[in-house]
């Protein structure tokens, strides 16, 4: 049994909503009822082969080729199963993730894995603002699982994240791990401003120093026994992060954001 | 049956159901790691007075423990699982978080999870961090020299205590190095300890005393002082008997452990002053699992 495979035909005027496209949803469903399947996008519903040519019967690992940054919502609560989009998506990539992979070659826009709750997701380009955030106004955001990016993030990366890890190959931009509630984030890259901005609990865990508030203390250099084990759980990732002479357990301890509950940590490499 | 001149009884050994946990303790280097497991497995050599039996299962190579680090392995059986929990955090609050450099880990997946570390971050005085890696949970407890790093759970399974034999001497020094040379051997099984001192145990005991106050009292059939005074068990030669006791997750891990270390002795054989092996059993009314010593040898 192949992969279902669904290749955009043109780029639709539109942004189109791809979230009836998940594996829980096209499960025993045969290629004409998936064909016959409709997309919102924009005031228009849009039939699935009016913009997909559609190959493969494997509806448990769906591969999106020649994907565009207006498709939105693609692995919306994803509950098992695999999703490979090959190039690039638009917002809200793995909303609420349940389960699963979901795998990037692209760049990905705004709210990738909001709400998360468990799973993988991997982008080998760069992600726009709110990776693994909550929505507005809503107080938790991405409460487990696994999101690496090779690339860049933009603003708010983790943003009211509660549990999980949030790995960056690239840069991270201002307010990383803003407002955390627990969880990990690292970047291997640089880090913009405000990094950690009332940040509560979680570990932000970095490779060069940051800018730091003012409302970060300074607690010594420590060498800590978790970051081996820490390491040794990425090491089946595609990624840099699974390279062992990156890894390391030496770190400069800040602790903050004590504007907030102070009990979250910045963990510089040494 | 007879084995290079040492007589196999036609007996067996009885044991008991127990519940059994092991743990992982790992430090800066092995010295400390084993200072640390041997705090936590002190005074656990019987549950008839310690709450527990616990021993160190084995040394372990920094490629096989969690963080890296030299490490030792720990296992504590109890008769039932309300204790095990108890003794197992009272252990691992005193004699390893105590422990300069120390670090605790599950040494048991799957089971029913018991804390380890899940009610110690309470040291920690709010400062404790938790950490969820690949789907364990984790305690990072602020102490005076650094972190102390703790598996918030680890594995309580069913397991079998009491497996026992008994090494009858001409002389108590020939008892002795007979029963050094099976714990050397015994130790190489995975899966069980012997909780004695050394691993060998001087004072076995029957059920029962004339005192009413105890529920066992010395098992004056295998004492040699005795000889002349008792319903004795040995014959005028003997002059020592040694027994080890072995704790085990089952039954299997128990036969080969047994079978280890009797053949042990047997090697040193009749010429080393070993005449008999017997082993300790209640005549099969107490305890479900009977270890058959001429069916482990045969």
């Amino acid at each position: 049994m192949s992969a279902l495979t669904l290749t955009l035909k043109y780029k639709p005027a539109q942004r189109v909503d791809m979230s009836s496209l998940v594996c829980q949803h096209l499960a025993g469903l045969s290629v004409t009822e998936i064909s016959a399947l409709t997309l919102q996008s924009g005031k228009l519903k849009l039939r699935v082969d009016e913009l997909f040519t559609i190959v493969g019967t494997d509806t448990q690992d769906i591969v999106i080729n020649n994907s565009a940054d207006n498709l939105d919502f693609i692995g919306k609560e994803l509950d098992g199963g695999r999703i490979t989009v090959n190039g690039d998506v638009g917002a809200y990539l793995a909303f609420g993730l349940k389960s699963g992979d979901i795998k990037v070659s692209g760049n990905v826009g705004l709210y990738a894995a909001c709400e998360m709750k468990k799973g993988y997701l991997e982008v080998s380009g760069n992600v726009g603002d709110f990776l693994g955030a909550a929505l507005p106004g809503n107080k938790m955001g991405m409460k487990g699982g696994t999101i690496l990016v090779k690339g860049n993030v933009g603003e708010r990366a983790g943003d009211h994240m509660r549990r999980g890890n949030i790995l960056i190959e690239g840069n991270a931009g201002d307010y990383c791990g803003s407002r955390m509630t627990a969880g990990t984030i690292a970047v291997m890259g640089q880090t913009g401003r405000y990094l950690g901005y009332a940040m509560r609990r979680g570990t932000l865990l970095l490779w060069n120093q940051p800018k730091l508030s003012a409302s970060f203390n300074d607690c010594g250099a420590h060498t800590l026994a978790f970051l081996p084990i820490l390491f040794r759980s990425f090491k089946t990732l595609n990624s840099r992060f699974a390279d062992t002479s990156l890894a390391f357990n030496r770190v400069q301890r800040y602790a903050g954001d004590m504007s907030e509950m102070g009990r979250g940590e910045v963990l510089v490499k040494l | 049956m007879i084995i290079n001149g040492v007589s196999i009884d036609a007996t067996f050994a009885e044991a008991f159901p127990m519940k059994a946990t092991r743990a992982i303790i790992t430090a800066q280097n092995e010295k400390w790691a084993m200072i640390s497991a041997q705090a936590m497995t002190g005074f656990a050599t019987s549950v008839i007075a310690c709450g527990c039996e616990g021993a160190i299962e084995r040394v372990l190579d920094p490629s096989e423990t969690p963080d890296g680090r030299p490490g030792v392995a720990i296992m504590i059986f109890a008769m039932g699982g309300k204790g095990l929990a108890k003794q197992l955090e009272t252990r691992a609050g005193q004699c390893v978080l105590t422990s300069p450099t120390s670090a605790l880990f599950s040494g048991i997946d799957g089971g029913i999870r018991i804390p380890l570390g899940k009610n110690l971050r309470y040291f920690g005085d709010g400062f404790q961090v938790s950490k969820q890696i690949s789907g364990k949970r984790y305690w990072r407890i602020p102490v005076m020299d650094g972190e102390f790093l703790t598996e918030a759970t680890t594995g309580q399974v069913d397991a079998i205590g009491g497996g026992n034999f008994l090494v009858l001497a001409e002389s108590q020094p020939q008892a002795l190095l007979a029963c050094e040379v099976a714990i050397d051997e015994m130790r190489k099984v995975p899966n069980v300890i012997m909780p004695f001192p050394g691993g060998v145990v001087r004072s076995g005991s029957k059920v029962g005393s004339k005192y009413k106050s105890l529920g066992a009292s010395t098992n004056d059939a295998f004492c040699p002082t005795l000889k002349g005074m008792t319903k004795t068990d040995l014959s005028p030669e003997i002059e020592s008997v040694m027994e080890i006791v072995i704790d085990g997750l089952t039954k299997e891990d128990i036969d080969k452990a047994m079978r280890a270390g009797i053949q042990a002795v047997c090697d040193l054989g009749a010429g080393n002053g070993i005449k008999r092996i017997s082993a300790g059993n209640y005549g099969g009314k107490l305890g479900p699992f009977h270890f058959h010593l001429q069916e482990i040898m045969a």
